[in-house]
């Protein structure tokens, strides 16, 4: 089968989605997503609001599970494991939900700690002390670490949940919409951490940003998902000049051009 | 034909959710049983369940007691049967009244909170993000509420069995004149062991059951805060529901009249 995507290398990508279908009930979500992810690359998903970008790295994670087609991690078939194997996948995998997804009843920092206590079996006063680190990185005081997450403000609760994500280094990364609230200068900060992630860490990074900066920072790779579907990718130096009209109304942010929203005009 | 068809879907729904009642079960009994256990999680459930449900359970079978004694004391005195007080009121206690209406007081209390909870944590996506942590949610989450229940329930019963006995006491001896001393034998005569065995057996069951349908229905809210307040309300009804129709099985296996 060749390649369609020029920039890709030949060794096998970390994640591998061929005809990627989701429906929920007469509604298709996903309409045949094909995407390669290398390892230790950046990728940033941009498209319109409800296309299926977080269902899309839902599908991946297997919390969502797929209608059709093929999802591959490390060349390994995922879309129909077992349950151990899936809990084997699983530990590569962190994951920065949309709408921070921390456990309420728990402190910040066991927030943060928990892939470490609970999956890695860490000590809790080594897991605090990661902790205490990963919440700096994102520019909260050991002040806040005793906290709750309700009483955290909503960029505050982003950044723990980003924390969280990253706590337990692992593999590949999903960050969905991680500079989503935060002021223009924590959002550089949280960029400039995605970045070091990737590139420190070794880790494969997909990102979901409106935040075109951000996308541009980050990414190695923009993706654009429209009517579920890919309808462009290519290297991020080349978002501008794409050649594609719904790219480049994306970018420019214009209500005209070949994406209509559906607006009703009275 | 539509009547037909309507009985015919309605059935399905039926078949349907049975089906996943199952399932969930198969796999929450799988998963407590088998390690990693979270102690600390247990340790909090129990204390939940047993200990601050001892006051709405004391109450109601404090209450229940008293009242037991009275209406037994002016039934019975029409046939001149008032002896007989104290052992209906230890024989209902423990048999009956004791694990029921503590198991419903207690699938008001505690099936809603873990419908509330769990609810909460899907549909913010609290659940998924166990899941990416590592953590499997059946043993996280539903794995220590069913251990809870099962083993609370029945010594919260135990103490509502008391306290029930020393409800009907009270009103025997300071209401009814009874002497305290023939009243306290009365009560031991006639009761067996399979009274109270067959009661803390039924606590077990509704306890399981209580904490299994807070789970399921928690486990499967969608939507938001309409769809977790659909989920505490259909906990407390099917356990309610369940804890009656197998009070009546459990009877009916102790109890056989053959
Ligand atoms: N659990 C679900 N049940 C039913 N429909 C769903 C569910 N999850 C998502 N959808 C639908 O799928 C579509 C895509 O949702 P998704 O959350 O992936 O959008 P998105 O691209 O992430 O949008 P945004 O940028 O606003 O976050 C939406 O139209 C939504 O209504
Ligand atoms: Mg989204």
């Amino acid at each position: 089968m060749p390649d369609s995507t020029p920039s890709q290398p030949a060794a096998t990508p970390k994640i591998r989605l061929r005809g990627v279908r989701k429906s929920f009930g007469p509604k298709h979500v996903l309409n045949g997503v094909d995407l390669d992810v290398g390892t230790g690359e950046s990728l940033v998903i941009i498209g319109g609001s409800g296309t299926g970008k977080s269902v899309l790295l839902k599908c991946i994670l297997g919390l969502l599970e797929p209608d059709g087609g093929r999802i591959e991690i490390d060349g390994e078939d995922t879309t129909h494991l077992r349950p151990r194997d899936r809990e084997r996948v699983m530990r590569k995998f962190g994951m920065l939900f949309q709408g921070g997804a921390l456990f309420d009843s728990l402190q910040v920092w066991e927030n943060v700690a928990f892939g470490l206590i609970q999956g890695e079996r860490m000590g809790r006063r080594e897991a605090k002390d990661i902790a205490l680190r990963k919440l700096a990185q994102v520019g909260l005081g050991k002040e806040v670490a005793e906290l709750f997450p309700a009483e955290l403000s909503g960029g505050m609760q982003k950044r723990v949940s980003l924390a969280r994500s990253i706590a337990t280094e692992p593999e590949i990364i999903f960050f969905d919409e991680p500079t989503t609230g935060l002021d223009p200068i924590m959002s550089d900060v949280i960029n400039d951490l995605i970045v070091k992630c990737v590139r420190d860490l070794g880790a494969t990074a997909v990102s979901i940003t409106h935040d075109m900066a951000s996308a541009r920072k980050i990414a190695d790779r923009i993706a654009m998902i429209h009517q579920g579907r890919i309808v462009w990718q290519g290297h991020a130096s080349e978002i501008d000049r794409s050649g594609n009209a719904m790219v480049d109304q994306f970018v420019h942010g214009r209500a005209d051009g070949p994406i209509q929203m559906e607006i009703l005009h009275p | 034909m539509t009547f037909v068809a309507a009985t015919g879907r309605a059935f399905l729904v039926l078949l349907e959710a049975t089906g996943a009642l199952a399932i969930f079960t198969a796999s929450a009994l799988s998963h407590s049983v088998r390690p990693p256990f979270y102690p600390r999680l247990i340790l909090r459930q129990m204390v939940d369940i047993g200990y601050y449900s001892l006051p709405v359970v004391g109450l109601t079978a404090l209450f229940t007691g008293m009242v037991l004694a009275l209406q037994s004391y002016t039934g019975f005195a029409r046939f001149q049967a008032e002896g007989a007080i104290a052992t209906v009121v230890v024989l209902s206690v423990t048999r009956e009244l004791g694990p029921v209406l503590g198991g419903l007081m207690v699938a008001g209390r505690i099936g809603a909170a873990m419908a509330a909870e769990i609810g909460t944590m899907r549909v913010t996506e609290q659940v998924d993000a166990l899941t990416t942590l590592s953590t499997n949610p059946f043993k996280y989450l539903v794995a220590p509420r069913l251990i809870a229940g099962l083993t609370m329930l029945p010594l919260l019963v135990l103490v509502a069995d008391v306290i029930g006995v020393f409800g009907g006491f009270l009103i025997g001896v300071y209401r009814l004149d009874f002497n305290p001393a023939s009243y306290i034998s009365r009560t031991w005569e006639y009761l067996e062991a399979v009274d109270v065995i067959s009661g803390l057996v039924k606590a077990a069951v509704f306890g399981f059951l209580i904490a299994l349908m807070g789970c399921y229905h928690g486990y499967r809210s969608r939507g938001g805060a309409q769809g977790v307040g659909t989920a505490t309300t259909n906990s407390v009804v099917s356990a309610s529901v369940l804890i009656l129709v197998t009070n009546y099985l459990i009877t009916g296996i102790f109890f056989s009249t053959k």
